[in-house]
């Protein structure tokens, strides 16, 4: 990106960020800001430390050093309300991680009636507009282990929104479905994106962040090794790292 | 087969047929089944069965147990066992939360507490609470309930407890990182996400202790009673002596099967749909 927004326009901000596992250091450093509207894709080879700078955004892992800005707070401060900035921010996981003891659409309701303290009527009527959004208005009566894989990622994507939400964080959404059910979750993601959410996505699917992403982010050991448009860093990649991942993910089999 | 040459086929059919795995696992069965038949048989054929019917099942006796076993007896160890349940299921709730705290001495504490009341015997605990309290503290009266609660409850608390850190730990981390996400706090992440799924998880075990208690509430009897306040195994006692028949007690007995029995079939069928949902 050429243009220089506003620093009101950064919705994360990422200075100097370092994670350390014991004596491991996953992040060593990174530098990232994600401004309104846009839509970053991090990518890598795994290890490499991406779920991990995700998990730092909504502090769900607690940062060694560097500063984590959300929309201008800083979430490293300890005097935070983490509570107040994880509303504001939705994310959605690999594994799901819907609330099996409650049906679909309390799922969507839950967190909108316990902690954003919305009414009854007005929860379930964003719920049900979130379900329709992600194709599953009808399924709001059932139990997520009634779902397949696909719908319930589509429930977690809609169980995010309902809490309207100003940025989506996405660790790696599609990893744990069939083949098949992959299609359905990007199409949604797709649909978000178009409609303007700011979106952090880990992803692998490199074609979802060839056409959708207006970043791509390479990591490698902790580091960012390239980032810029996709058709750049995708189509084009400079560091012989990105080179060789790209050659790897794209082309698994080694023909030439 | 190369023994065919025999002119006996009997051993040769049996050698041929405990060749094959399959065929030695039906031999083994048939062996299990008679020898069950012959027990069976031997019992049924020396045992004095109107000697046993006296001692056990004099249907004079068992008639004169009606109605008090029910409305007295089984009425009082069903409110013991519930009080004590109640009291346990509250109390291990807190050293379960107490065992997972971030603090640490209230995780000693827990931990202390649950080592101690496991090991000990129940009849112990009685004997402490009816017994020792009142001569250690002079004027404290406890109401004969508020004993058997307190009792029941405090070694029950302990197995309750960690059954309910145990469920605690069996929900998977994901659930609290997904609550935490949606802007839920520690504490209501606990309440509203971890505590219903991990009481989902220790139905049967938690059914489990319930029956333990309706058990263990027979040592009420330590404490004395009035023939009001009889529970079964009292019940029973006392009509033993009176009646000189073991009558009395099987009744008894029976009365305790009728509460564990559904409750042990209602354990199975949570484990089995606890297995279909995963």
């Amino acid at each position: 990106m050429s243009t220089t927004p506003a620093a009101g326009d950064d919705v994360v901000v990422l200075d100097g960020l370092v994670k350390r596992f014991g004596d491991t250091e996953v992040l060593t450093g990174i530098d990232l800001e994600v401004r309104r509207g846009e839509v970053v894709c991090v990518i890598g080879p795994s290890g490499s430390g991406k779920s991990t700078l995700l998990r730092c955004v909504n502090l769900l892992e607690q940062p060694s050093g560097g500063r984590v800005l959300v929309r201008g707070t800083d979430v490293t401060d300890p005097d935070c309300d983490i509570d107040a900035v994880r509303r504001h921010v939705g994310m959605v996981f690999q594994g799901f991680n819907l609330f099996p003891h409650l049906t679909v659409i309390e799922n969507c309701t839950v967190a909108q009636r316990k902690v954003a303290k919305v009414g009854k009527a007005e929860a379930e009527r964003r719920a049900q507009a979130n379900l329709d959004r992600v194709g599953l208005g009808d399924r709001g009566g059932a139990y997520p282990a009634e779902l397949s894989g696909g719908q319930q990622q589509r429930v977690a994507i809609a169980r995010a929104l309902s809490m309207e939400p100003d940025l989506m964080l996405f660790d790696e959404p599609t990893s744990a479905l069939d083949p098949e059910l992959v299609g359905d979750v990007l199409e949604v993601m797709r649909d978000l994106a178009d409609e303007g959410m700011t979106m952090l996505v880990v992803t692998h699917e490199m074609a979802f962040a060839r056409q959708v992403a207006d970043r791509v982010v390479f990591m490698d050991g902790g580091v960012v090794v390239e980032e810029g448009p996709p058709s750049q860093v995708i189509g084009a990649p400079r560091e012989a790292r990105t080179r060789d991942f790209l050659d790897r993910v794209l082309n698994p089999t080694h023909e030439r | 087969m190369t023994s065919s040459t025999t002119a006996d086929a009997r051993p040769t059919g049996l050698r041929g047929a405990l060749r094959s795995p399959r065929r030695r696992g039906q031999v083994v069965r048939a062996v299990q089944y008679a020898l069950l038949v012959a027990v069976v048989l031997v019992v049924a054929l020396t045992a004095d069965w109107g000697q046993i019917q006296r001692a056990f099942l004099d249907p004079e006796v068992a008639a004169a147990q009606f109605p008090s076993v029910l409305s007295v007896a089984l009425l009082n160890t069903v409110t013991f066992t519930l009080l004590g349940f109640a009291f346990g299921l509250a109390l291990g709730l807190v050293l379960a939360l107490m065992r997972l705290s971030s603090v640490g001495p209230y995780r000693w504490l827990a931990t202390g507490y649950i080592e101690f009341f496991r090991g000990l015997p129940a009849l112990l605990v009685f004997l402490a609470i009816g017994t020792g309290v009142p001569l250690a503290f002079p004027g404290t009266f406890l109401n004969r309930y508020v004993t058997i609660m307190l009792a029941l409850g405090l070694v029950g608390a302990a197995y309750i407890g960690e059954t309910i850190r145990a469920g605690i730990q069996a929900v998977p981390r994901g659930q609290v990182e997904a609550a935490r996400s949606l802007g839920m706090s520690q504490g209501r992440a606990m309440v509203t996400i971890v505590i219903p799924q991990a009481f989902r998880i220790i139905l049967p075990p938690l059914t489990n202790e319930l029956i333990m208690l309706t058990k263990d509430s027979s040592l009420a009897f330590l404490l004395g009673s009035t023939t009001a306040q009889q529970e079964l195994a009292q019940f029973g006692r006392q009509a033993l002596t009176q009646y000189r028949s073991l009558t009395p007690v099987l009744v008894a007995g029976a009365c305790y099967l009728i509460i564990t029995v559904p409750l042990g079939i209602l354990v199975r069928r949570l484990e089995a749909r606890t297995a279909r949902s995963r």
